[in-house]
């Protein structure tokens, strides 16, 4: 099967973030980027597949600056056979224009299946992935938590909320990974060596018009200081009568 | 031509109204009251869908969009979007809401890429103006606010579950039968079963409060203290932290926090949790929070309305009698 990974560069979320001078973006310096949490399952689901197919050819692709390439390499590492950056040097917010960006790169690639994360985990809009199955006229399953093929079906379980569904559909097809799936593996010292030989081809990324653009980044407002009203079943009369007269939730 | 209409997407399940679906037309009546347009909310089912009709009339829709086809028992992304798609451009509409639910995340993208727009995704708050709509999305695991400015026609927004509440306001609802914009017959995305999980009970997204446990619960069978206030409330759902789902506790599905799901109830109670930030990045804009936990250093006090330390296995049942008390007669 030839399958294809579209991965995203994010910084590591358990840090204290700070907005840079710009407004719209985050403070980068000490943070340190990886590949994005539910990007790093599909790039792991793609291997599984290709190693109980003993065959096939994993494409790990990335849109961004220079710095993706290590996000690229890192794939490499795991296992991918061979990485595309679609360049663009200025942050890029539009799901759309992305996702249009990413069709024109894999429509006449000769994928079987394309496979996304579910979301990535900084901006966390979950569209890129079925925006380009449209663009690219495929069919699509998205936060899928359980693949297994049958022949040249793919079949998929999605969880929903407090319930989930059992979905299929026929190859070539996109799909969206949610976690659940596979914990990625670490890449190996070997790994790492023989990443550094697989080829990495750098192409302009054909971005459309954006419509969608981010104007403002901001901390959220605090909420007040937390509030202590008592300790042990004492308090419970107390906080009945809160939540009646104060918060009015009973 | 002015585009003043607003368009809603009433998602269902089984056949039954879900909460978000309130959410969604909400939001649209309100967008419209200002524009001065109409609102026209979809319904899609395998059949009877139009009996849901008078609720959404009652819920501010002008006009309620039925499309019942025997594919759409289970949901059907490829005739949904195509006939979505289908109704958008036959023109009129400025804007179009769908709820940032499971199905939701699915079908706006799919709608908007058909529709050739963006999205502006998991939305909590908006305006709408003449040329431009701004959204906020809260981005990074909830540590950041993302205000994005969207500029298309139609603007197609789909909202966080519980950033809008429902509100009744009185509509004609006046029917109008749809049909399907592409062959189901043809459509290759098959969704073969949906199986409810747990039961009856209210679902994370749709429950005004939620009782959440962790760790501090020490073993899965105590998670009954935490089902049982759950059931004195009677509007409450059970959630559960990472590392009790991890354990398995409790199902993936019930996880809270920024790898499950993101909820703003109206009340949120966490027994025996520590507070991690990857649980805070969930629940932080629930309205009220309630944290029960022996160690008073604990950093879920720190966001909590309401803290008592103390042994939750005391707290816990004290508790229940006491709402269960405070609730008699709802």
């Amino acid at each position: 099967m030839k399958i294809a990974v579209c991965i995203k560069r994010v910084p590591d979320m358990d840090v204290r973030f700070r907005i840079a001078a710009s407004g719209t973006g985050v403070d980068e310096s000490g943070l340190k980027f990886d590949i994005s949490d539910f990007d790093g399952y599909a790039v792991e689901a793609a291997l599984q597949i290709k190693e109980r197919d003993g065959s096939g050819e994993i494409v790990a692709i990335s849109l961004g600056p220079d710095v993706v390439q290590e996000i690229l390499r890192k794939a490499m590492s795991m296992g991918v056979d061979r990485a595309v950056q679609l360049k663009h040097d200025a942050p890029v917010q539009d799901p759309y224009a992305i996702a249009g960006a990413l069709a024109a790169e894999l429509k006449d690639g000769g994928y079987d299946l394309v496979m996304f994360g579910r979301m990535s985990i900084d901006t966390a809009n979950q569209s890129v992935g079925p925006m380009a199955a449209e663009l690219l006229g495929l069919p699509c399953i998205t936060a899928i938590s359980k693949l297994e093929f049958a022949g040249s079906v793919v079949k998929a379980r999605r969880e929903l909320e407090g319930a989930y569904e059992l979905v299929e559909c026929a190859l070539p097809a996109v799909v969206t990974i949610d976690e659940g799936i596979a914990r990625p593996r670490y890449p190996s010292l070997k790994g790492i060596m023989s990443a550094k030989k697989k080829p990495l081809e750098v192409r302009s990324a054909q971005l459309g018009e954006q419509r969608l653009t981010l104007t403002k980044m901001a901390l959220p407002p605090e909420r007040p200081a937390g509030r202590i009203i008592g300790e042990g079943k004492d308090a419970v009369p107390e906080l009945i009568r809160l939540l009646k007269e104060e918060a009015k939730v009973l | 031509m002015a585009q003043r209409d607003f368009f809603a997407f009433a998602e269902t399940r089984g056949g039954e109204l879900r909460r978000v679906a309130l959410e969604a037309l909400s939001a649209a009546r309100a967008a419209a009251d200002v524009s001065g347009g109409q609102v026209h909310a979809m319904l899609a089912g395998a059949s009877g869908m139009a009996a849901l009709a008078p609720r959404l009339g009652a819920h501010g829709a002008d006009k309620v969009l039925v499309l019942e086809h025997a594919a759409l028992a289970n949901y059907n992304p490829e005739v949904l979007a195509a006939t979505i798609a289908a109704r958008l451009a036959s023109g009129g509409y400025r804007g179009a809401f769908f709820s940032a639910s499971a199905q939701g995340k699915d079908l706006a993208p799919r709608v908007a890429a058909r529709s050739r727009v963006p999205l502006a995704a998991d939305v909590t708050e908006y305006s709408i103006g003449a040329e431009s709509v701004v959204a906020k999305h809260p981005g990074f695991t909830g540590k950041i606010v993302q205000t994005f400015t969207l500029r298309a026609s139609p603007a197609i927004l789909s909202l966080r579950p519980g950033a809008v509440l429902p509100k009744e306001q009185a509509k004609a609802g006046t029917v109008e039968s749809l049909s399907t914009a592409v062959d189901p017959a043809a459509v290759r995305v098959r969704v073969t079963e949906t199986v409810q999980g747990g039961g009856a009970k209210l679902d994370l997204g749709d429950a005004p409060v939620i009782v959440s446990g962790g760790r501090g619960l020490k073993e899965a069978a105590n998670f009954k203290l935490v089902e049982d206030l759950a059931a004195a409330f009677g509007n409450a759902a059970v959630g559960a932290t990472r590392a009790v789902t991890d354990d398995g506790w409790r199902p993936h599905s019930d996880q809270i926090g920024q790898t499950g799901r993101l909820v703003s109830p109206d009340l949120y109670i966490a027994c025996g949790i520590s507070g991690a930030i990857q649980h805070l990045a969930g629940m932080r804009t629930a309205k009220t929070i309630v944290a029960i936990n022996k160690d008073k250093e604990a950093p879920i006090f720190k966001v909590a309305d309401y803290g008592i330390v103390g042994d939750l296995f005391e707290i816990l049942p004290a508790l229940t009698a006491a709402v269960r008390e405070a609730r008699k007669g709802h």
